[in-house]
């Protein structure tokens, strides 16, 4: 009797806390509604759809060339991927050959821009539990990589490079040798990062059995990319349905054991150096020919449709597009990887503390602008 | 008049002290800001002055001259005293602690004891700031504060206590001379570790800068002040954070002493002495700044709880040993050293387990081989 009283009395009072979307954490303009019992998250209500610009529809109203630079905005941390992908899927529709030498240099910059995503991932992360000089080490590799993106493409992020039919143009003349001396600063820039904040007593209590997503649970929402491959599914499209040349080359799948947030930031670490070894190959087989296979400006691909896949930095990107034989796509949907892996948040975010509220949002490593498209 | 006098003589030595530790804070911002620069391969500040030595006057003059942003559901009382409550007790405690032999405003004999008594005053202050502020961030900050600093304030205080039972005495002055023929450090080394570990969480600073944390409460007790109440938060971290590396010096390190320094140089030399110590300790503060990540609230109370107040208590007992059995020192800091080392093994062991334990497999399908290699 005297317990129940004492027990209304002592009842807590939930409380809303708005995360977002100007938060310093939430990644962009993601907006989390928590309602949380002291520091304890009882429910979370995702709200997206602040960075929607209506990509796919105006992909409806542009022809196929203009696409490209739509494509460069959807995930402007790995522009190249996205266009590699939407390239892949008109010249599937067109059946085109695309010559030996872009298709490595394709890969390269891909891997590189992959690298650099990554990057960035790793120095968010050191960000969002606290440590602050990850990020500015991490910043200082991405750098180098911006440059090296300058000089092959003539911009840092938006770069319209992967053209229909191959890519804009051949690679300056010291591209290897500036990519060679990239890779061993990268390396040592990665070695760095590791040393620093992967093993770190306090990093690990913040990250170890943090926001733990079972295989099980990952394939059920979807999940793609290194999230789902810390939960130990091995599934890579570049391994499973080798595209472009990723057959070509020897590389490894970092899987994690349990899925927690150290996984997903280990396996992307591990990923760099996966990246770094395929961009080595590639650089010792890089062959010597043209760089594109010439097309009109106004392409019209045949009546059709597609659909085209590849490993993004974030995971899976599906591209559907069906084309009516004019100059411009009837419609194009894009399956965003960040999207998909953004939809756990609120199974992960349950009965956590809101300082991990931030960790499991940042390992998750979302990209509003493909969320939001 | 002599009363004219009196007053006037504390007054000014008010006002000496508060420009004083203006011109320390000042100091200690430039200081973070290049060492943190370094760290991270930056330069720092460049720009204002040489060497960027006059940023913090920009900084100070800047956030004077900002418009002071008031929400209109905010308790205004309890908003413009919380930045006071939490600056006075940092300022006062300043009163009795000395940076050189009899160089100190007002000596006590309960000087360890007063400064402890002020500096749990603060976190009045800092729940205040979070209630009042009618921020939520805030609120979550502010009772983040409360949990961290009230539970840090008894090891903390254990460890004082330790140098006290050693010294006999609670006066900064006397526990600094007894200090002549070896410094505590050697006799403590576990006292010193819990006392620097807890002053650490008491001032909020990395790793246990939980309750301003930026990433996640966004500032927290802080976050609705602007301008110039802002700025007194923070004057009073900062001043803090001086305290704190103060008093190890103090307690632990020798104060003003330095081998070979005797006579009347002592009082003069001295200052020298405690300010180059005292800058070295707050430099391994920044150092922990710039490398570690930050502790979650509940790890951070049952590291606490768990960790620092066992040790704290089992330093107490040991030193209790030690003056009951009269021990030589030496045993004194064999011991305290085998604590410290079989703990530091524990915990490097884990950590060496750990590393090997968590790690993510490469896998590689056995069917795919390297085509068109070379």
């Amino acid at each position: 009797m005297v317990d129940q009283d004492i027990n209304k009395k002592l009842d807590t009072v939930q409380m809303m806390v708005n995360m977002g979307p100007q938060h310093p954490s939430t990644h962009g303009v993601f907006r989390m509604v928590l309602a949380v019992d002291g520091e304890r998250i009882v429910d979370v209500e995702p709200h997206i759809g602040y960075l929607h610009r209506g990509s796919e529809k105006l992909c409806e109203g542009e022809i196929y060339v203009q696409i490209v630079t739509l494509f460069d905005r959807l995930d402007y941390l790995s522009n190249l991927n996205n266009e590699m992908v939407f390239c892949r899927a008109v010249e599937k529709l067109m059946e085109l050959e695309i010559p030996e030498r872009a298709e490595y240099i394709r890969v390269i910059l891909c891997e590189l821009n992959r690298v650099a995503s990554h990057l960035l991932f790793i120095g968010t992360f050191g960000l969002d539990v606290g440590a602050m000089t990850p990020s500015m080490y991490m910043f200082r590799d991405r750098e180098k990589i911006q440059s090296m993106f300058e000089a092959v493409t003539g911009a840092r992020m938006m770069h319209n490079y992967i053209r229909i039919g191959g890519i804009k143009n051949d690679v300056p003349d010291d591209f290897i040798h500036r990519m060679k001396s990239l890779i061993v600063e990268l390396k040592k820039g990665l070695e760095e990062a590791d040393k620093l904040l992967s093993f770190n007593e306090i990093f690990l209590a913040r990250t170890k059995n943090i926001g733990t997503m079972s295989a099980k649970m990952a394939i059920e929402y979807g999940v793609s990319g290194p999230s789902l491959r810390a939960s130990g599914v091995p599934i890579d499209i570049r391994k499973d349905h080798p595209y472009s040349i990723y057959d070509r080359f020897d590389f490894g799948i970092p899987i994690g054991e349990i899925g927690d947030c150290w996984d997903r930031y280990y396996v992307r670490l591990e990923e760099v150096r996966q990246s770094i070894s395929i961009m080595e190959q590639a650089l010792y087989q890089l062959p010597d020919g043209d760089t594109i296979t010439p097309t009109r400006f106004l392409l019209r691909p045949p009546k059709g449709e597609v659909y085209v896949r590849g490993e993004n930095p974030r995971g899976e990107i599906g591209v559907y597009m069906i084309s009516d034989g004019t100059d411009k796509p009837y419609r194009v949907k894009v399956r965003p990887p960040s999207f998909c892996n953004l939809m756990t948040i609120k199974d992960l975010l349950i009965d956590t503390y809101v300082a991990d509220a931030v960790v499991i949002l940042g390992s998750l490593d979302i990209v509003l602008g493909e969320v939001d498209r | 008049m002599s009363l004219i006098i009196d007053v006037g003589m504390r007054v000014s030595l008010i006002l000496g002290l508060l420009t004083g530790l203006s011109v320390v804070v000042l100091s200690l911002v430039w200081v973070e800001r290049k060492f943190l620069g370094r760290i991270q391969m930056r330069m720092g500040p460049m720009v204002v002055g040489p060497y960027g030595l006059l940023q913090p006057v920009a900084d100070a003059i800047k956030l004077v001259a900002k418009e002071d942003l008031l929400s209109p559901w905010v308790d205004r009382i309890v908003y413009w005293i919380a930045p006071l409550a939490v600056f006075i007790p940092s300022f006062m405690i300043w009163v009795t602690i000395p940076i050189s032999r009899d160089i100190v405003i007002r000596n006590m004999d309960m000087g360890l004891f007063y400064i402890i008594a002020f500096s749990v005053l603060s976190i009045v202050g800092l729940v205040a700031a979070g209630w009042a502020s009618s921020n939520k961030y805030a609120v979550l900050g502010g009772f983040r504060a409360a949990a961290q600093l009230i539970s840090y304030e008894i090891p903390l205080i254990m460890a004082v206590l330790g140098v006290a039972m050693l010294a006999q005495s609670l006066n900064l002055q006397e526990i600094v001379n007894q200090q002549d023929t070896y410094v505590y450090a050697l006799v403590q080394p576990l006292g010193l570790l819990i006392f620097f570990i807890a002053g650490l969480a008491e001032i909020g600073r990395t790793p246990f800068d939980i309750h301003p944390a930026e990433s996640e409460v966004v500032g927290g007790p802080f976050v609705e002040y602007s301008g110039a109440h802002w700025s007194i938060f923070f004057l009073a971290e900062y001043i803090n954070t001086f305290a704190v590396a103060a008093l190890t010096v103090l307690m632990f390190l020798g104060g003003w002493l330095l081998p070979g320094l005797s006579g009347g140089a002592i009082t003069t030399v001295g200052v020298l002495v405690f300010f180059a110590k005292t800058y070295l300790v707050i430099l391994i503060i920044f150092w922990f700044r710039g490398t570690f990540p930050r502790l979650r609230i509940d790890q951070l109370m049952s590291f606490g709880w768990k960790m620092l107040v066992p040790l704290s208590f089992l330093n107490i007992i040991l030193t209790g040993c030690y003056m009951f059995y009269g021990w030589p020192a030496w045993l004194m800091s064999i011991i305290s050293v085998t604590i410290l080392a079989s703990v530091f093994w524990l915990v490097s062991k884990r950590m060496n387990n750990t590393k090997k334990e968590y790690t993510v497999h490469i896998y590689k399908p056995e069917s795919l081989e390297v085509k068109n290699a070379g």
